[in-house]
């Protein structure tokens, strides 16, 4: 699904950002995993910035920027994943975007799964 | 390509295109739109989204507000998703570059998102029941004021529903319903009924299957089967054209036997009348050569208007029927239903056993002004020709004679009024309970004829609801007690010298003619798709080896032992006749 909608992407005209790519590892703390609000949180997020940002886990890249993308990585609790920015503003996008996994999303431990 | 396995309740084969009616009647009118509307369909489209975000936003802000955050969150999750930017531009994609329908886009892209997540293993999962509120909340939006009936088809497709009522099916137009398959039911429902009135092929208790579907796309439905298959390839298409073929000429050798009579080997003439639920199944009867409308069930009338038939109503029917069959006889039963099923009647409670409650003769009795109509309309309609009122579900004797009195009141009320009618019309029953079976040689003094009817005399004789997918294999016309209970019947009825006939779904299939005709039976009652099959089989046995064939059903303690026999005895029936 990630692949196809790319090439929709590049379809639709959506220009691919240039600049460097950045990334980094994190590691998926909630309990839940990674399920419906903190993947919320992290397409809001992402789509805050111009840069391309995409998650990677094993052999899935998955948009960051879409909420469903994310949702179908399935990431249980202590999932490694390396997120990836690509474009202008891309260092920061990464910051940001990794805080909230250093955050744990803002979460609580033992809070409730939407 | 997906093949799916369900139960086989009207034979045939067709390939179509979907119609899909989901649990809440939801219809994909169309799969592409023209080139031209595109931009006029984009913004309906998006329309439709932000119609739906506002009712999600509203939603969310309601439930904040009663219950809290916690609970608001789904509605949260919701609109992200609605408005996650690669759904969107999928959407856009589907109907500016493919052409497609916003609906069928919209059905088609979520169901696709939905199954990656039902094949997910976690919890996450669950994200797909989500998937498919938005789906319907945005067809919602999208179809608006435009959700289309049933009745409003316009071209061939093959239906594909959770489930029909007996309303629906009875909207279906012949010409443009090619055949239809069911996630629910069972053989034996009355929508197995209304298939085999229709002759169409169908297919009913599926399963779940109408997610892997999307209007539009092409679908084949094999009613010998029971087989839905989804997205068929090139080779399975060509290979059911073949079929269809095939069963087109079998049908024009079988045409051929319509002035035929059915008349057994050693010449005993059998009479075959038809089953009929509309006036328009007359000529197909006739088309066959029948012998006389064996059973006109009048339910039809009291389930495809909102308001009660009137007299008029009644009368046209009938006499529609009586003056086409031209002098042959027609049997009318009055209402067999239940208050449940009638879109007119408010009953007080919910009835827990609509089955075993208040219907069909009960109801005609408690409903004094309703059952007047209709019998009016019957006698009317015995001025025109030969007609013939039977009571279904009776049980008692006490009930028999009520419903004779109220006749003979509806009599002299038309008497009085100088409006003709036949005096000497025949009145009979159905034996249809264990109850009447047992005190058939009661019943059978005060009535002209009965017919008994297999299909609810299984039901209640077992104790199984046929509608019922948990059940419906334990649903057996084979069955010994069933057997003993009609062979009963016939014989109490041959007795007395009254006319009797068998009007169930057993009496439509070869497998029980040689049974039925060993039994006694000279009079037969089918749908009219099965005539041609059913007086073929007449012609090529004898009485005296159709007696030998049921002495020994009979002697069996089993269903399965019964069927298995009647399963050879058939087989070399048709080996021989089939050229």
């Amino acid at each position: 699904m990630a692949a196809d909608s790319r090439e929709s992407a590049r379809h639709a005209g959506a220009a691919v950002p240039c600049g460097e790519t950045v990334s980094r590892e994190v590691v998926v703390a909630n309990s839940q995993g990674l399920h419906a609000r903190p993947a919320d949180m992290l397409a809001r997020e992402a789509r805050r910035w111009q840069s391309r940002i995409e998650l990677v886990a094993d052999s899935q890249r998955v948009d960051g920027k879409s909420i469903l993308d994310v949702l179908t990585l399935a990431a249980e609790a202590g999932t490694r994943l390396v997120v990836e920015a690509t474009g202008p503003d891309a260092r920061e996008a990464l910051e940001a975007i990794g805080s909230l996994f250093d955050r744990n999303f803002n979460e609580r431990a033992g809070s409730q799964q939407t | 390509m997906l093949k799916l396995q369900g139960i086989a309740v009207s034979p045939g084969v067709t390939i179509g295109e979907a119609l899909v009616l989901d649990a809440e009647g939801f219809r994909i009118p169309r799969r592409f739109v023209e080139r031209s509307a595109v931009d006029t369909e984009l913004a309906r489209l998006a329309h439709a989204v932000a119609e739906t975000a506002r009712e999600m936003e509203h939603n969310r802000d309601r439930i904040h507000a009663e219950l809290g955050e916690q609970y608001a969150a789904i509605f949260d999750a919701h609109l992200a998703m609605l408005h996650d930017p690669r759904l969107q531009q999928e959407l856009t994609a589907a109907v500016r570059d493919r052409n497609w329908w916003p609906e069928y886009a919209v059905s088609r892209t979520l169901r696709r998102y939905a199954k990656v997540f039902q094949s997910l293993d976690n919890h996450i999962a669950q994200r797909a029941h989500d998937i498919y509120d938005i789906e319907k909340s945005l067809l919602r939006n999208l179809l608006g004021q435009r959700r289309e009936t049933l009745a409003a088809i316009s071209q061939p497709v093959v239906v594909l529903a959770h489930n029909l009522t007996p309303s629906e099916t009875a909207n279906l137009d012949r010409r443009f319903v090619k055949g239809f398959a069911t996630e629910l039911g069972g053989p034996g429902s009355h929508t197995a009924i209304v298939a085999e009135g229709l002759e169409i092929p169908a297919v009913v208790g599926i399963g779940p299957f109408l997610a892997d579907v999307s209007g539009g796309e092409p679908v084949i439905l094999d009613g010998n089967e029971g087989l839905v298959i989804l997205q068929p390839d090139e080779e399975t298409i060509a290979q059911y054209r073949l079929e269809e073929e095939a069963a087109r000429s079998v049908a024009a050798r079988l045409g051929r036997l319509r002035d035929l009579p059915a008349e057994t080997t050693d010449g005993v003439r059998i009479q075959i009348t038809g089953n009929i639920e509309f006036p328009s199944e007359v000529e197909q009867c006739i088309d066959r050569g029948c012998d006389g409308i064996g059973l006109y069930r009048t339910e039809f009338l009291y389930l495809t208007s909102k308001r009660e038939p009137t007299e008029e109503d009644h009368f046209e029917a009938y006499s529609a029927v009586v003056k086409a069959m031209n002098g042959k006889p027609v049997v009318i039963r009055t209402l067999d239903l239940g208050a449940d099923k009638m879109l007119t009647e408010k009953m007080p409670e919910e009835e827990r056993n609509p089955c075993l409650g208040l219907r069909s003769i009960r109801l005609s009795l408690r409903e004094l002004p309703m059952f007047r109509t209709q019998l009016r309309a019957i006698l009317r309609a015995s001025a025109l020709g030969d007609v013939r009122v039977m009571f279904p579900l009776v049980s008692t004797i006490v009930e028999l004679r009520q419903a004779k009195m109220v006749l003979a009141d509806v009599m002299e009320d038309l008497a009085e009024h100088g409006i003709a009618f036949n005096r000497k019309m025949p009145v009979g029953m159905m034996v249809e309970t264990p109850a009447a079976a047992v005190m058939l040689d009661s019943f059978i003094k005060e009535v002209d004829f009965v017919s008994v009817g297999t299909n609810d005399l299984i039901q209640y004789t077992l104790a199984v609801d046929r509608g019922n997918k948990e059940v419906a294999e334990l649903y057996n016309a084979c069955d010994p007690a069933v057997l003993r209970l009609l062979r009963r019947s016939l014989d109490v009825a041959a007795e007395a010298g009254v006319p009797a006939n068998v009007c169930g779904q057993m009496s439509g299939s070869v497998m029980f003619t040689q049974l039925l005709l060993g039994m006694g039976l000279r009079q037969l009652s089918v749908p009219a798709s099965a005539i041609p099959e059913v007086k073929q089989a007449c012609r090529s046995v004898s009485v005296a080896d159709c007696r030998l064939i049921a002495e020994k059903a009979l002697t069996m303690d089993g269903a399965r032992e019964v069927k298995a026999y009647l399963r050879d005895q058939v087989r070399r029936l048709l080996a021989e006749t089939v050229a």
